[in-house]
């Protein structure tokens, strides 16, 4: 008989417990649960440029696992890409890319194209069959002008004018559907976004918290965070704070320790310029 | 050990019959309820929230019902079964008044509401209740209840979906739980109501379906007094 | 199963109209004396056929508006394209329904069935908008406890007592009554809208009011798939019901324009973003 065939790890993730783990879940084993940006995420284009939104709630759960989380991910200079879905999928998959980005700009000299991070980054899902649950929102400006894509787990993609995704995606869409127009000025497609994620922040309950703005145009990009505090903290009403002793002491001991103090002098001496 | 089924013997063994449209007869639709007895008054106080999923049904939806006789119960859970529960509940209350010219005391409000719960312990109510009120002496009482109809006294209960935060809470400051040399008295009803307060504000900030409104109701032998404090709305 | 053989003459009597059928009036007396036989899926909508999608509700400064677009959904299939979801009960009252159609039609018919039986008493009492939705609440949490759910979601509207009435009532019984309501998709897309447009106008009037469910009903024909830009609408105000339609809402796909194909590995000509866009 042959001798049993060893192959080299090559890299990338492993799907042979996939099978294995379906089937214990069938049985009944709980798997641990992991953070989900339950989202809304979109973007617009606008006559100069691109304007991406995010809300800033990570959800695990029924529980807001983040109030103020981050979901704008820098991809290069030009382009910004925000993620919903698995909170370490999308972070991880656009650092990547971003990586890749990088090295492709410096291997040819030239800005990286929305449409190189686009197909980078639905190749690499594709790859992955859907296991890596990141839907993005991704938009930039390059030579060709503003582009927008949104980008689905499974790797397929869209090229549109505007663009919602996560849970909060319809409340967006909604807005998006009713108001937008073709050219519009910087304000107005900001106010349109802003407008977009603001009902998915108060509509769906998987998005909450704050409006992140990211504004990308020929040579500028404006990354503000945030934009607006949709929701204000409310104000305790009385105190909390515990009387010295309240932890309860159970037993202690106090040793002395011996101490050798050591002093040195330390002289001024010039700088070395030469 | 887990035993793995042998996949190759049966070979149609991952197979599943078409499904049908799936027919769940119940849904979880949010809300939290917390109740507090003090000296000479009970205090419940409710999130006005009504969610299901990652919706916002309606943000004016109290859980909290006000019976005849002057006692108020927390419900939350399954809407449908609220509603039901209320229902059945009130019209029980009001053929009592009718045959004993007198409004029911709320321990045996509590008593029956447990009788009324467990009547359906093959098919539950799928509702987390809460009876506050005033006993026969003048004291307040909270009465808890779990679905099908276990109950006990207590002094103060959080219950639905935002109680595994807000117990703690209480346990601590009323309870005086893990705090050394602390007297357990019972609590004066304004730093009561600004505690309560508190609690939901916290509760709202990390409970997806808990917000938009608190209402306090204030049960003492003068009535039921109700406020209203706003939560986040996200 | 035995009552309905004897009736009211026992077994020397008539017998049914027909055998093992219900008796006369017997059909429109809700539950009727019929059991329901409780095996066999067979007997329950837990597979609905012929469905009809979202239901807008809101109120206005002195009334209420309704609307549903008209598709009965046959799967995937637009298999009717002119089936009405409003349903007027009285001069105060009309409701909407989501779910399966045929669901819808029997509990119409029972309700128009009492509608009459009501007018019979000539007693000048009938349903009210709040008196209806309390009644829906009992039909539809009965049959979801006897695992036998009629597969809608129902909107009640009216004016009561000079105030506006609007009830959510769903297949399990879920019931509330609030300022804005939608159902199926409407409530992930519609509401939103809705919702906002009422915060920064809280005295829409009618005209306003009509504007925003065409802005609406145009946008879930836009993004659901199981509508239709063909709708009813209907006003509640004091003065009665005006249920209007069909009414065509006129879908504007100007931007269309604006998406391009795909990167197919083909390539494109490269034109300029601000080139290709036809101004709406």
């Amino acid at each position: 008989m042959a001798a049993p065939c060893v192959e080299p790890a090559k890299g990338g993730f492993s799907f042979e417990n996939c099978g294995r783990n379906d089937r214990f879940k069938e049985m009944g084993l709980k798997f641990p649960t992991a953070y989900k940006t339950g989202t809304t995420i979109a973007g617009v284009i606008f006559k100069d440029g691109v304007v991406l939104g995010a809300d800033t709630r990570a959800t695990e759960d029924t529980v807001v696992a983040d109030k103020n989380c981050a979901k704008i991910h820098y991809m290069a200079d030009n382009i910004y890409c925000c993620g919903a879905g698995t909170a370490a999928d999308t972070e991880m998959t656009t650092q990547m890319i971003s990586a890749d980005l990088e090295l492709h700009r410096l291997n040819t000299g030239r800005v990286p194209r929305v449409c190189t991070a686009n197909r980078l980054l639905k190749q690499m899902l594709f790859r992955y069959q859907g296991y890596i649950g990141a839907a993005l929102v991704l938009g930039g400006v390059d030579v060709t002008g503003p582009s927008l894509y949104s980008i689905w787990p499974h790797g397929s993609t869209d090229k549109l004018p505007f663009v919602t995704m996560g849970s909060g995606s319809l409340a967006a869409m909604a807005m998006f559907e009713d108001r937008f127009k073709p050219n519009m000025s910087r304000e107005e497609a900001m106010k349109l976004v802003r407008d977009g994620i603001a009902a998915g922040i108060f509509n769906d309950l998987g998005s909450g918290s704050n409006v992140d703005l990211c504004v990308i145009t020929k040579d500028k990009v404006e990354y503000i965070r945030p934009h607006e505090i949709a929701n204000q903290k409310g104000v305790k009403q009385g105190s909390y704070i515990y009387k010295k002793g309240t932890t309860a002491v159970l037993s202690s001991q106090v040793k002395k320790i011996d101490i050798e103090v050591v002093a040195t002098e330390v002289k001024p001496q010039p700088m070395d310029t030469q | 050990m887990m035993s793995v089924p042998n996949m190759m013997s049966n070979p149609l063994s991952d197979y599943q019959a078409p499904n049908q449209v799936s027919f769940s007869p119940y849904e979880f639709n949010g809300g939290t309820i917390l109740a507090v007895a003090g000296e000479d008054y009970a205090l419940i106080a409710t999130d006005t929230r009504l969610s299901q999923g990652f919706s916002i049904h309606s943000r004016d939806s109290p859980k909290t019902y006000p019976l005849s006789n002057g006692s108020v119960l927390g419900c939350c859970g399954f809407h449908g079964d609220v509603l039901t529960l209320t229902k059945v509940l009130g019209a029980r209350l009001q053929i009592f008044e009718k045959e004993h010219n007198k409004p029911m005391p709320t321990p045996s409000v509590a008593a029956m509401l447990s009788t009324i719960l467990y009547y359906r312990r093959f098919f539950p109510y799928y509702t987390h209740n809460i009876v506050a009120g005033l006993d026969e002496e003048g004291k307040g009482c909270v009465y808890s209840f779990d679905p099908v109809g276990s109950y006990e006294r207590e002094v103060f209960r959080a219950k639905g979906s935002a109680s595994a935060m807000l117990q703690p809470l209480l346990d601590n400051q009323i309870g005086g739980k893990n705090q050394q040399s602390y007297k357990v008295v019972p609590i004066p009803l304004k730093k009561c109501v600004s505690m309560v307060k508190d609690v939901f504000t916290s509760a709202a900030e990390r409970d997806i379906y808990t917000g938009d409104n608190i209402l306090i109701s204030i049960i003492t032998k003068d009535g039921v007094k109700s406020e209203q404090f706003p939560l986040r709305r996200d | 199963m035995a009552s309905s053989m004897s009736g009211p003459f026992g077994n020397s009597g008539p017998g049914p109209l027909w055998t093992g059928g219900p008796a006369p009036g017997q059909f429109y007396n809700f539950p009727g004396n019929a059991s329901i036989p409780s095996n066999g899926a067979a007997q329950k909508t837990l597979s609905p056929v012929v469905m009809g999608t979202s239901v807008l509700a809101f109120q206005f400064n002195g009334g209420v508006v309704i609307a549903a677009d008209m598709l009965g959904s046959y799967g995937s299939l637009a298999r009717f394209r002119d089936c009405p979801r409003l349903f007027k009960v009285n001069d105060s009252t009309i409701i909407g329904a989501a779910g399966d159609y045929a669901d819808f039609q029997y509990l119409t018919n029972i309700i128009q069935q009492h509608v009459i039986d009501e007018e019979c008493l000539n007693d000048g009492f009938g349903y009210t908008p709040k008196s209806l939705h309390c009644w829906l609440t009992r039909v539809l949490y009965n049959r979801r406890s006897q695992f036998n759910p009629l597969w809608n979601t129902y909107i009640v509207v009216g004016v009561e007592d000079e105030k506006p009435f609007l009830g959510y009532v769903d297949k399990i019984g879920m019931a509330y009554e609030a300022p804005s309501l939608a159902c199926g998709f409407g409530a992930y897309m519609a509401l939103p809208i809705i919702r906002e447009t009422m915060e920064k106008k809280p005295d829409m009037n009618q005209e306003e009011a009509l504007a925003l469910i065409d802005r609406c009903m145009k946008l879930l024909y836009y993004r659901d798939a199981r509508s239709l830009n063909k709708y009813q609408v209907a006003v509640v105000t004091k003065d009665g019901v005006d249920l209007r339609g069909p009414i065509k809402s006129q879908p504007n796909w100007e931007i269309a324009h604006m998406i391009k194909k795909k990167n197919t590995g083909v390539r494109m000509n490269v034109v300029p973003y601000d080139q290709t866009v036809n101004r709406v």
